[in-house]
């Protein structure tokens, strides 16, 4: 059954790595694009949010700093703005230390609100801030200076980067979920004071964990900017995304490897065609189902489709149970 | 006098901060979940008491209890769907469960009543009256006042009766309350409809001098947060003095600091107690 379903995700993958190129439509490469940006994001949230089992609803902070990073070394410097990218993976280990180390005191509730208050006070001095463009925000490059821009009219390139920057995320988070690491996180995430008592370093691979996640977190909202070419309080560090990124996860499975991918495949087109259709009323109506999202799986099935698919198959043919 | 006047302001704020806290901590307090929710229910209080107040055209007087009761109804029906079956659970569902919460009544609203801000007359309670040089409006001492009052009461009916007695027991030791012949499923049922009432009432008298918009539960839920986190977690006397101060805090860094900079000084407190006394300051370790 598990190898099995291995190779469907894997099949899924492929088909996915290929799919942009079949379809002409920008509309569709450009979501697919999407697509793989926020499972970026979402997976790198998984790696603290899912197997750590420390619920951070201001992931907002690292992503803002991507994007600010990427838009300020255009803007400041004159760089293109991928070259803000280490900048701002940098700073977000910086961000990790001075908040994880304090912060990871705090268990559960405790760690989420903190991080709720955290995500609010960042996205105030942002705005508050008039050399970062204040509530107006910063723009990219308008027309490509060099290939480095990294501006493109078709969204395939853009899918092309994204993608590997998943693989790469995927594939460490693979081998950390067989490593000791990963061990340990599952042990945090499922009682942290059991595994204490195990002799499980806490506070250091909660840490840990924070550097991997904070860090692609930022690389996303780098990319993220790089595209856009555009970052402002709210698409940077506001409330929402952090939530696309715990509603994916927690959909998918939080804590398992693929979850935070399905929950972007599923999520994403869903956001952007209701935009489409919607206009600007239709990220009220996707986020009033992302609520009830949320909820269903926190009432019914709090480890997603990952937890509640298998659990489907097996009462349609018990002989497979 | 001028820090009389924004003491005398900050203080009547403050007591309405302490009302809906104290719901948050009573919340708490009985069964360790946090109300992620807690300002968008002060949220949808205000909303109630607008539309009673232009549809139904009634006063304070009617729209605060209306106001306070359907939020009861609202916080016993989130905790029978909702936070009775995730409290059991996975420290993960039980956080998402009212955090999703949060965001569909924030979205919902959005969607019913649009992203504009509406407000109530500001002559519907009128008058501003002179204290020694210090110049108090109406409709703030009816909120102050009453909000004092309603946290004293729930303060009493906590430590005072029967069934305050009943609700500590089922804090204290659930399974052995359940064995002396409590429902301890009643009394936190009873906790969230008393915990979502006190949003109510908070609401109902926040609408009187505050605009009302989809986003605004955002704020009061970190208020709350620090509310809470500053007096310790299940403490209404704590909540109440801290309320007060956090009033006070914000009045004084909104003179100060300008009005758009007053809640950085409120959040960057919260995530500092956080660092260094979870508990609170009257909390116990």
């Amino acid at each position: 059954m598990r190898a099995s379903l291995r190779r469907v995700l894997i099949a899924i993958a492929i088909l996915l790595a290929i799919a942009p190129v079949l379809t002409q439509d920008a509309f569709y490469q450009r979501i697919a694009a999407l697509v793989v940006l926020a499972a970026i994001s979402a997976s790198a949230w998984n790696v603290i949010g899912g197997y750590a089992g420390q619920v951070s609803f201001g992931h907002s902070v690292y992503f803002g700093i991507g994007g600010y990073a990427a838009l300020l070394a255009f803007t400041k410097l004159g760089l293109p703005p991928i070259a803000g990218a280490p900048l701002g993976i940098l700073a977000s280990f910086v961000l990790s230390a001075i908040v994880g180390l304090p912060s990871f005191r705090l268990r559960g509730h405790y760690f989420s609100m903190a991080t709720i208050a955290i995500a609010a006070l960042a996205g105030l001095l942002v705005t508050n801030w008039g050399y970062a463009g204040g509530a107006i925000g910063l723009m990219g490059p308008a027309t490509p200076r060099s290939p480095a821009d990294l501006l493109f009219r078709s969204p395939l390139p853009y899918y092309a980067i994204f993608l590997v920057v998943l693989a790469i995320l995927l594939v460490l988070t693979w081998w950390m979920e067989r490593s000791r690491m990963g061990f340990y996180l599952r042990a945090i995430g499922s009682g942290e004071r059991a595994a204490a008592s195990l002799g499980v370093p806490i506070r250091r691979y909660k840490l840990y964990a924070l550097f991997i996640s904070g860090a692609f977190t930022a690389l996303a909202g780098s990319l993220y900017a790089v595209m856009i070419g555009f970052i402002d309080p709210d698409s940077g560090f506001g409330i929402l995304v952090s939530v696309n990124m715990v509603v994916m996860a927690a959909l998918g499975g939080a804590g398992t490897l693929f979850g935070p991918l399905v929950g972007a495949i599923i999520l994403v087109p869903l956001e952007e065609t209701t935009n489409a259709l919607l206009g600007g009323g239709g990220t009220g109506a996707a986020y009033v189902a992302y609520g009830v999202i949320i909820m269903l799986i926190a009432r019914f099935s709090p480890g997603g489709l990952a937890q509640f698919l298998p659990r489907i198959a097996a009462r349609k043919s018990p002989r497979a149970a | 006098m001028i820090l009389l006047q924004l003491a005398a302001d900050g203080l009547l704020l403050g007591a309405v901060y302490a009302l809906f806290s104290s719901g948050l901590t009573l919340i708490w307090g009985m069964m360790n979940v946090i109300n992620f929710a807690h300002g968008d229910f002060v949220m949808l209080a205000m909303y109630v008491a607008f539309f009673a107040f232009t549809l139904l055209k009634i006063g304070p007087i009617f729209f605060v209890p209306l106001a306070a009761m359907a939020l009861f109804g609202l916080g016993v029906l989130v905790y029978v769907a909702l936070v009775r079956h995730v409290m059991r659970g996975p420290m993960l569902a039980q956080i998402l469960s009212t955090f999703g919460l949060a965001l569909f009544l924030r979205y919902a609203a959005l969607w019913a009543f649009s992203a504009n801000f509406v407000s109530l007359p500001d002559n519907l309670v009128g008058g501003v009256y002179q204290l020694g040089g210090i110049r108090l409006s109406a409709s703030h001492l009816l909120a102050g006042g009453t909000a004092l009052v309603l946290t004293l009461g729930m303060h009493l009916v906590l430590t005072r009766t029967d069934l305050g007695s009943r609700m500590l027991a089922v804090s204290e030791d659930r399974v052995a309350a359940s064995l002396v012949g409590i429902r301890a499923e009643r009394m936190q049922a009873l906790a969230w409809g008393l915990g979502a009432a006190a949003t109510g009432v908070a609401g109902g008298l926040i609408v009187l001098f505050f605009y009302v918009s989809p986003e605004v539960g955002n704020a009061f839920t970190l208020l709350a947060f620090v509310t809470v986190c500053l007096g310790g977690f299940g403490s209404v006397p704590g909540a109440l003095i801290a309320g007060l101060l956090i009033g006070v805090i914000e009045s004084f860094s909104a003179y100060w600091l300008g009005p758009a900079t007053k809640d950085v000084v409120v959040f960057a407190l919260f995530v500092v107690l956080l660092w260094v006394r979870p508990q609170g300051l009257l909390g116990r370790a």
